[in-house]
């Protein structure tokens, strides 16, 4: 390979050849050759209007399942709680995961995350007072998967009274404040601000 | 921890010899570990069980008679490995990574495929699966998994990795342990767009919540943007869905951040706003200076060397360096590799055919002088995109970098000796 060529003519034809070799690999790489195919879930045949399989859903059927809560407050549910409610549900059915309080003790390891901190961006633990940008997700991931070893066993006011307790440990709303469907969603949460959407695209520019 | 794992898998294979040993009446010398084995294996399983004869037996592991001279076992109604190879997944408490290292190509064998659940893994009765799709549709419907098979089916490869794949921090460290939460399987299942044809979907519709059954009901909200190559999978390498990814119809979206790939999908609801899930707002979002990112779905691309790597042993000459390249934004065009400690770079050879949103093979051929040197690779992507490094994500997010979406080059050290190490970087 590393032979060297001493004829000047045969290392100018070498240097055009190069040369050429690399604007045809220039253009291959411009001409949409490595352009990916566009997926498409259509066939090349004609599809019906509907293919006739799966069945209409019944208004019960979706209700049943239909838990998921907007920040808006759709979807959430009658019923209230309060933070003091809260605290006796808190030390009976988080604490022994989340810690007494829900703050991270130094020198110890919670099997959970840590709940409680402030509110001040960049303060660490990142938790609900810091962290969380809606109140809403509170009320709709505690009825969905908590506590840990007894998931979706919370009644709608014990989840109304845990969340209150957690915004109020966090300073987010006052100690008596009563937590229902329209209160819940008005709760305006410190990092909300903070929050912004991916807008990369690709490209050269690292972001 | 990787090693304990192949001593109980040889003991396994101890077990299994005992078997083959016993049913094809071989005789000769039987090893004193072969006996313990058997021991254990008839206080463990019940070997004398009429399935037991099909299941293929193992080759020993123990001193090997000339195969030329032996006869081995017959047909058998499920394969194995040989016993020989001892690929494994590194779990933790929350994810189990798969071993990159082990891999000689793009494809990652089902049984190794990463995990990351929020609630262990779900069982699910396919006779009792159904799929809800409601919400801003002219018809809400339900499909069973029946149903969902009969539709047009569609087939395609494409990698699956998690958002928070990237470890460092030490230099025993191998690419399972610094990149293992990124497998590529094929995937088979029914276009979303075909089941959204089915319900019509409203013109105002512009995102979508997608509901998993498991116990954490995990949910993400799906922008428009991802629906047209998103699948409802039911295959994966050609067989059903292992549970741990999703059995038995998880969806799929083609280089986007595997969280939002719900496994165990029971429930899409289509609206006109995101729900501001709990995994989507106070997890997968990360500090950028002084504001916190959201809704980062497609994977950034980026490479790793499975070859040479941590605990490897390498010998002076020639040596074919070995990784994989992706991105979510399409295909890798190029991947460049270096090895001296990135002062220049050279094109690897890729693997054709380089596919959409999939790992890709890359290969370099290099002499090594025996000298200390860095090998690094980073993947370009046909936006343009070149993998960054640790320093340029810190300058462009600031030093709070969080772990999701951080694609860095990275780099593996050769020592004088022959070994390699991992090259462990700091931030903060």
């Amino acid at each position: 390979m590393k032979k060297k060529i001493r004829g000047r003519s045969i290392r100018f034809i070498m240097v055009i050849a190069y040369g050429l070799i690399a604007v045809m690999l220039m253009a291959s790489h411009g001409n949409g050759a490595v352009k990916h195919q566009q997926w498409k879930g259509q066939d090349t045949t004609k599809w019906p209007a509907t293919f006739g399989f799966g069945r209409t859903a019944t208004a019960q059927e979706i209700s049943l399942w239909d838990i998921a809560i907007r920040p808006d407050g759709k979807g959430l549910p009658s019923g209230e709680g309060d933070a003091a409610r809260g605290k006796v549900l808190y030390a009976l059915k988080c604490a022994a995961c989340h810690g007494e309080n829900g703050r991270e003790t130094p020198g110890f390891k919670l099997p959970a995350p840590a709940l409680v901190s402030d509110t001040l961006f960049k303060s660490k633990p990142k938790t609900i007072g810091n962290y969380w940008p809606y109140a809403t997700t509170l009320f709709d991931y505690m009825r969905r998967t908590m506590p840990y070893n007894l998931p979706g066993s919370l009644t709608n006011n014990e989840v109304y009274s845990l969340t209150a307790f957690l915004l109020g440990s966090n300073q987010i709303i006052k100690p008596d404040f009563i937590l229902n469907a329209q209160t819940l969603p008005r709760v305006i949460m410190p990092a909300k601000k903070l929050f912004v959407v991916d807008d990369r695209r690709g490209g050269a520019e690292v972001k | 921890m990787t090693e304990g794992v192949g001593q109980k898998l040889n003991n396994n294979e101890l077990m299994e010899e005992n078997k083959n040993t016993e049913m094809n009446k071989t005789p000769g010398r039987i090893s004193r570990r072969t006996l313990l084995g058997g021991a254990l294996a008839a206080a463990i399983i019940p070997v004398s069980s009429s399935f037991a004869k099909y299941i293929q037996a193992g080759v020993p592991v123990g001193p090997i008679s000339d195969p030329t001279k032996t006869v081995g076992p017959g047909p058998s109604v499920l394969g194995k490995r040989s016993p020989f190879e001892h690929p494994v997944r590194k779990p933790s408490d929350l994810s189990s990574r798969t071993p990159l290292q082990d891999l000689y190509s793009t494809i990652t064998p089902s049984d190794l495929h990463f995990e990351r659940h929020h609630a262990g893994v779900a069982t699910i009765d396919p006779g009792k699966y159904e799929l809800l799709i409601h919400g801003m549709v002219s018809r809400p419907m339900k499909f069973t998994l029946a149903d969902l098979k009969k539709f047009p089916s569609f087939t395609r490869i494409c990698f699956l990795e998690c958002a928070g794949n990237f470890r460092t921090g030490k230099e025993e460290m191998t690419p399972q342990d610094v990149l293992g939460l990124t497998s590529q399987s094929e995937w088979t299942g029914v276009m979303l767009s075909t089941l959204l044809r089915e319900v019509g979907v409203s013109e105002k519709a512009s995102w979508l919540l997608a509901e998993g059954s498991d116990a954490s009901l995990m949910t993400r909200s799906i922008p428009r943007k991802g629906w047209d190559e998103a699948i409802i999978a039911y295959g994966q390498n050609g067989e059903a869905l292992r549970p741990e990814q999703g059995y038995p119809a998880r969806l799929l979206l083609p280089g986007w951040e595997g969280n939002t790939n719900v496994k165990w999908i029971r429930r899409i609801e289509i609206s006109d706003q995101p729900f501001m899930t709990r995994e989507e707002t106070s997890r997968y979002t990360y500090p950028v200076k002084d504001k916190i990112r959201m809704f980062s779905f497609e994977m950034d691309a980026r490479s790793i060397i499975t070859y040479p790597s941590f605990p490897q042993k390498v010998d002076r000459g020639w040596i074919e360096i070995r990784g994989i390249a992706w991105t979510g934004r399409g295909k890798i065009v190029k991947v460049e590799v270096s090895t001296d400690a990135g002062k220049t770079w050279s094109s690897a050879k890729l693997q054709e055919p380089v596919l959409d949103k999939a790992h890709t093979l890359f290969r370099y051929l290099w002499q090594w002088n025996g000298e200390n040197t860095e090998i690094l690779s980073r993947a370009i992507d046909e936006t343009g995109y070149i993998q960054p490094t640790l320093r340029q994500l810190v300058d462009a997010r600031g030093t709070d970098l969080g772990g999701y979406h951080l694609n860095p080059v990275t780099s593996w050290q050769i020592r004088t000796d022959g070994s390699v190490l991992f090259k462990p970087e700091n931030w903060k």
